[in-house]
């Protein structure tokens, strides 16, 4: 499997973000996209996951399930949770594993694996900002997609919880998944690509 | 446990919990039955002679009292992202929260209009009528609410502009769902020839509004 995208060339507000910015992931690889506040990193995301649409260029998932749309391999994780603060945690979670496919895993491992086993019954009004990120993040696990785009996901983490899910990324890419994060905080992954985004000029190579 | 039941439940259990939407239409319902006796008198065959429009338009309010909150909430808390990246396509989602906004909200009000028409001194078949005829013609109301409802998602104080958007396209629901509920206390017409055209609007809305509520959420969206 492979994450291609050729070109992609994105305006927000009459303001061109970025022009010409190609690139590519393999199963099993990370992306990091950096830059500063305004770069545009969480619109290549949101353009990446067809929220936004770009002014030149596309992207394409080779290798993949035939059937299945780049968006229906893809987990998005935005700067908002998706969670209903009325509804408990599981019942976040299990609508959500419906919703998007499911069948990875259950609700309560997935809670375990980011340190929230005993949250699954409160309802996430009652949640700290911390939890219902780990919440949120518990998604990428109770339903299976290859794709995963991440936008600032240690927001709100203590360093317990980021430890957690680096571990969490990197069995993902062990199994042959594609990370692409827009991030400010060292994610824990080594080998990261990374892609800058600083207004004008563009690169991408090896980094840390 | 697949997309469709997920969703449903979902938006079942968000509308019965404590600061969901369900009660807030029968509440309004009763608020606005009942105090019509107090304005219009004590002129019992008037009220009841005006009961079936009461109970219409007083339906007609709090469909769409209910409905600006139907994409907003999820356009808010980041869901309606997510729920384009569904395995489900996005005029199913339109039609299945339509159906559990519909169950939950408005269905008691048809519900409970028998009991609201005893305070306008409403007789047994007119009842009978009104109760029917809301039944089969709210689902209308609430597809049609859910085009405003998807037009306006993103906007922070988009209830009004709702209204004005859905109000105009509500009118023929409401005149024939009001001609056919009248027609056993003396309306102009039989009960039949209203009562099909409602059902034709309540079918037609349920095949068409989910495209366009669709098509509405993918455009203010971007």
């Amino acid at each position: 499997m492979r994450l291609i995208a050729e070109n992609l060339t994105l305006e927000r507000g009459g303001r061109r973000l970025f022009a010409d910015l190609s690139f590519t992931a393999d199963a099993g690889e990370a992306l990091v996209v950096t830059g500063p506040n305004g770069a545009g990193k969480s619109s290549l995301l949101r353009g990446l996951a067809g929220f936004l649409a770009f002014a030149t260029g596309g992207v394409r998932l080779e290798g993949g399930a035939t059937q299945a749309s780049l968006q229906e391999q893809t987990h998005y994780l935005g700067h908002a949770d998706a969670l209903k603060s009325a509804l408990t945690a599981a019942e976040n979670l299990g609508f959500w594993a419906g919703m998007l496919g499911g069948g990875a895993a259950d609700v309560a491992p997935a809670l375990a694996r980011l340190g929230l086993p005993h949250v699954a019954d409160f309802p996430v009004r009652a949640l700290s900002a911390g939890q219902k990120r780990r919440v949120a993040l518990a998604r990428l696990i109770v339903a299976l997609r290859p794709l995963w785009l991440l936008d600032e996901p240690t927001t709100a983490l203590d360093v317990g919880a980021q430890a957690l899910f680096a571990g969490v990324m990197r069995a993902h890419l062990e199994t042959g998944g594609i990370i692409v994060a827009a991030t400010h905080a060292p994610l824990g992954l080594e080998g990261a690509k990374s892609v800058k985004l600083e207004g004008a000029p563009l690169g991408v190579g090896e980094a840390a | 446990m697949n997309a469709l039941s997920a969703l449903f439940l979902r938006e079942w259990r968000v509308a019965r919990r404590i600061g969901g939407g369900a009660s807030v239409g029968a509440v309004f319902f009763l608020i606005l039955v009942s105090i019509m006796p107090f304005a219009l008198g004590p002129d019992l065959r008037l009220l009841a002679k005006l009961g079936p429009a009461i109970l219409w338009i007083a339906a007609l309010l709090s469909t769409l009292l209910g409905l600006d909150r139907l994409f907003q909430a999820d356009a808010e808390d980041g869901s309606l992202d997510l729920m384009v990246h569904a395995t489900l396509p996005l005029e199913l989602v339109v039609l299945v929260k339509c159906a559990a906004h519909w169950t939950t909200s408005i269905l008691p009000l048809a519900v409970a209009a028998p009991l609201f028409g005893l305070m306008l001194a409403m007789d047994g078949p007119s009842l009978g009528l009104v109760t029917l005829t809301l039944a089969a013609g709210t689902p209308a109301l609430t597809m049609i609410g859910a085009i405003g409802a998807a037009l306006t998602a993103s906007l922070r104080r988009g209830g009004l502009l709702m209204a004005v958007l859905v109000l105009p396209l509500s009118i023929p629901v409401l005149i024939f769902g009001v001609s056919a509920a009248s027609a056993a206390s003396g309306g102009l017409a039989p009960f039949a020839t209203p009562f099909a055209v409602l059902i034709a609007m309540t079918l037609f809305s349920l095949a068409a509004a989910p495209f366009a509520a669709a098509a509405a959420i993918r455009l203010v969206r971007e």
